[in-house]
């Protein structure tokens, strides 16, 4: 049986799967509950200043889009960090870390960026026995207009000064969140590594407003008729958070550095991914907030049973193995011609392959063959695009596959080996080089 | 076993008076909102939808589904009204099982189509309840009058379509209620509420649609002066005649004309004053049969039974008719012609001794007989053209109902018909509204070109 243990910078846990720094661990009452059903580790959640606590809105703080039967698909909110008192806090991490020894306790801060307030905060962790502590340089809402939050993670200076000031301050390992509403993820990922920060998290939330209610023109979630932008996450945040953590495993100046993976991780499939593009830890919150903590269960068992299949017999057996294969567009091999085929026994007819093909693509799939509705491809038509496979509601109908020889299309020969655009005679830069 | 009694047991009130609502309440309960938006999402849109070419009225069921998933359920209900004024009616009583459904390219893939006539029922019901402004505004009157004969399906739709574009529609029912089928004929948990009545007062809300009740052609009016006064008759009466067993004791009173027993049963106030019989024999093998079988055993009878002299396949009812009986309790038997009513000494049918049939080549008897003790046996074995409604203008028939063309023309250049009336007509509700709207937009074209 597969071993899921991780150490994370030191870190032990018994799993990957940690609950990020959110609701579900604003508390010892939730982090325990999380535990007894088999959570690897929790990031506490953000604890600021001592002194008067910060104060949420009494209103809606979450907003939603939903795909059918109103399954959720991506969540934003407008909570503050924790509204608790600090000592509050401090007291029950330390409770909880003694009771759950074997599990990762890490600890969310966000305090102004003054050396200072972050000494003295980390002072006042170190004494809980917590593991690690997680800087939120993301929260994209509230805190950042004081100053904090992503207003921190927007600037990599910032990052790299508060990142020093508490590996000065510390013993403890730094994990610095990014936010991901910056243009370029590996910069703030650059200055927390040259701030000596041991690790990057990410992503936080990602700006968004989910809808407009069309009767009081007021974005969601709505506060006396008034909106702000949230935080978005769940499910529909995973595909950038993985282009994101991608980019800072194969930048060269950050590869290599440990990464905790968070953004839309609802399976263990899910977790497997972020883990093969180089993430020692993943965080989850949104799939909890929906479901409770008991889908960790189909998390630990689906990965062990991958990883039994696959023949890993720990986590660090296949993470990273995707990072070598992320590449530039200009690297990809322009010589892999693809066709769509679709298999008649599957096909159901809808037609929807055709006319997204017909209307917004190639007209390479057929809605007629001798009078009868049928569904082909052309050939000499298709480019091999895959939208026929990704709007066909059949699993497996309509797949992809690689010909050689001469492409009907072009009626040219297929070169059989490797070739990209850095080479290709369409390249401008290429002309110029000969010419030169 | 022989009959052994020689009065039948025929009584009303057979039920605790306040199940009688339950039984005859919605087959299928109506959708609410979460779950017609659930099922909605369930429709793939697809290209040139198989549904929608199923669709005797060619409604653009992709769009109004589509229309559902996004709030906009009285849009949907304009998208079917568009093709088929009747939408809600048809909703309720399409066999879509044999229609649009039964194409569904979900039905194909996972033997559960998207449930389209309930979505339909869900979108038309919002309609009904939420708007009151009717969704058509009529043209500017043209002055030209058309006479339509049936206030059925067949004569509402060709009535609303001919009354958008202007023209003046008098609808002349023989009934003292329109509506036809709808209101007469159709089992009474397909069409609760009163459904009938509000759909042909939502039809005739357009304007300029006149119904005579109470005024049947060829006893009220005749055909040559609806001819000679109007600029155009579009005949939909449907079958009025019924055919009969052609056995001693056909005229019993307890040898009943399933149709006119569904009827009242429609038409009552209290469905506890309906007497029925405690053993029910049903001859046929139609909507009819199953309608008047399920419906004699919700008030109460204690076993009936559907003979049809051929096999389940060649039953008209619907597979999933079958089932609904079933499901209620209904026993259907195959390969069974009626042979001989068997009559006390009065006159009451007590029995019915049916002879078992075989296929060779032909439908043939055995020899072989079996005898059923029935309290009431109803005859529901098709219906037929009333005879003698035309007078003395001249229509081509073929097989005794009205020959037409493609455009539901009859042999008279003023006359246009639809519905079952016509030869080759389908017996179904949806298919009578397509007629008349073919109809009239032939007559439109006719009276305007």
């Amino acid at each position: 049986m597969a071993s899921l243990h991780t150490n994370f910078l030191g870190v032990s846990s018994p799993n990957p799967f940690w609950l990020a720094s959110a609701p579900p661990t604003d508390k010892q009452y939730n982090v325990e509950r999380a535990f007894e059903a088999g959570w690897g580790g929790v990031v506490w959640k953000t604890l600021g200043e001592a002194g008067p606590p910060v104060v949420n809105v009494n209103g809606p703080r979450y907003g939603a889009i939903w795909g059918p039967d109103r399954r959720l698909l991506g969540l934003n909110n407008i909570e503050l960090i924790t509204d608790r008192d600090l000592e509050v806090n401090l007291r029950e991490i330390e409770t909880v870390k003694k009771n759950w020894p074997d599990r990762a306790m890490i600890v969310s801060l966000m305090v102004p960026c003054e050396e200072e307030p972050w000494k003295n905060i980390l002072a006042s962790v170190a004494q809980t026995g917590a593991d690690a502590v997680e800087l939120n340089f993301g929260c994209p809402h509230g805190m950042s207009e004081r100053g904090m939050g992503s207003a921190v993670g927007q600037v990599p200076e910032y990052i790299e000064m508060v990142a020093r000031w508490c590996k000065q301050h510390s013993d403890l390992p730094v994990i610095v969140k990014l936010t991901p509403n910056i243009t370029d993820i590996r910069k703030p990922a650059e200055a927390a590594k040259r701030g000596g920060a041991d690790a990057v998290s990410l992503i936080n939330t990602i700006n968004s407003i989910v809808s407009v209610d069309l009767d009081s023109y007021s974005p969601v979630p709505s506060i006396d008729g008034k909106g702000s932008h949230g935080g978005y996450c769940g499910p529909a945040v995973k595909p950038i958070a993985l282009s994101m953590v991608s980019e800072i495993a194969r930048h060269p100046e950050t590869h290599g550095m440990p990464i905790s993976g968070i953004g839309g991780i609802q399976t263990w499939r899910d977790a497997a991914e972020y883990i093969a593009l180089g993430c020692g830890t993943v965080q989850v919150c949104t799939a909890a907030m929906t479901y409770g903590f008991k889908i960790v269960e189909e998390m630990v068992a689906g990965l062990e049973a991958w990883m039994d299949e696959k023949g890993h017999a720990t986590i660090e057996d296949f993470r990273g193995m995707a990072v070598p294969n992320v590449t530039d567009w200009q690297y990809l091999n322009l010589n892999y011609v693809t066709k769509a085929r679709i298999n008649q026994d599957l096909c159901i007819s809808c037609g929807r392959c055709h006319i997204a093909c017909e209307d917004t693509s190639h007209q390479a799939i057929t809605n007629m063959v001798d009078g009868v509705r049928k569904f082909e491809v052309i050939d000499e038509e298709c480019v091999g695009c895959n939208l026929c496979v990704n709007v066909c509601p059949v699993d497996d109908c309509i797949t992809m596959e690689q010909i050689s020889g001469t492409d009907p299309r072009t009626g040219k020969p297929i070169d059989p080996d490797y070739g990209n655009w850095t080479e290709h005679p369409n390249n401008p830069s290429v002309h110029k080089e000969a010419a030169e | 076993m022989a009959p052994n009694r020689v009065s039948p047991d025929i009584q009303a009130g057979r039920l605790p008076a306040d199940q009688y609502d339950d039984n005859f309440d919605d087959l299928h309960a109506p959708l609410d909102r979460h779950e017609a938006v659930v099922e909605a999402d369930r429709c793939y849109f697809c290209y040139d939808a198989p549904c929608q070419t199923a669709c005797p009225t060619s409604i653009d069921i992709p769009m109004f589904i589509r229309q559902i998933s996004t709030g906009n359920a009285n849009g949907a209900a304009k998208t079917i009204f568009d093709q088929n004024i009747l939408g809600g009616m048809c909703a309720r009583v399409c066999p879509t099982e044999t229609l649009c459904e039964e194409v569904c390219v979900r039905e194909v893939a996972e033997g559960k189509p998207v449930k389209i006539g309930q979505l339909q029922r869900y979108a038309t019901d919002h309609f009904l309840e939420t708007v009151e402004q009717h969704p058509y505004e009529r043209a500017v009157p043209t002055g030209k009058t058309v006479a339509i004969v049936g206030a059925g399906p067949a004569g509402l739709s060709c009535a609303h379509a001919l009354a958008r574009n202007g023209h003046d529609v008098t609808i002349f029912e023989a009934r003292e209620k329109p509506g036809g089928l709808n209101e007469h004929g159709i089992a009474a948990y397909k069409t609760t509420e009163n459904f009938a009545q509000r759909e042909v007062d939502f039809v005739s809300e357009v304007g300029g649609i006149t119904i005579k009740n109470g005024t049947a052609l060829g006893r009220d009016v005749t055909l040559d002066d609806l001819v000679a006064n109007h600029d155009a008759v579009f005949l939909g009466m449907g079958l009025p005649g019924v055919n009969d067993l052609g056995l001693d004791g056909d005229d019993a009173d307890n040898c009943i004309d399933a149709v006119a027993y569904i009827e009242k049963l429609r038409q009552t106030d209290d469905l506890s004053s309906l007497p029925v019989g405690r053993n029910v024999v049903v001859i046929g093998g139609g909507m009819t049969a199953i309608d008047v079988a399920v419906q004699t055993k919700l008030l109460g009878a204690e076993t009936v039974t559907i003979c049809y002299r051929r096999g389940q396949d060649q039953m008209n009812a619907s597979a999933y008719e079958q089932e609904v009986a079933q499901t209620h309790g209904v026993t259907i038997r195959h390969w069974l012609q009626p042979q001989a009513l068997v009559r006390s000494e009065g006159r009451d049918v007590t029995g019915i001794t049916l002879e078992y049939t075989a296929m060779n080549g032909r439908l043939t008897g055995t020899g072989e007989t079996v005898t059923l003790q029935a309290d009431q046996v109803f005859k529901a074995i098709g219906q037929k053209p009333a005879e003698g409604l035309f007078g003395g203008v001249s229509i081509d028939l073929s097989g005794g109902r009205v020959f037409t063309d493609d455009d539901r023309r009859t042999s008279h250049e003023k006359i246009w018909a639809g519905g079952d009336c016509i030869a080759g007509g389908e017996d179904l509700t949806v298919v009578a509204v397509e007629d008349g709207k073919i109809a009239a937009a032939s007559i439109h074209k006719r009276l305007t070109g």
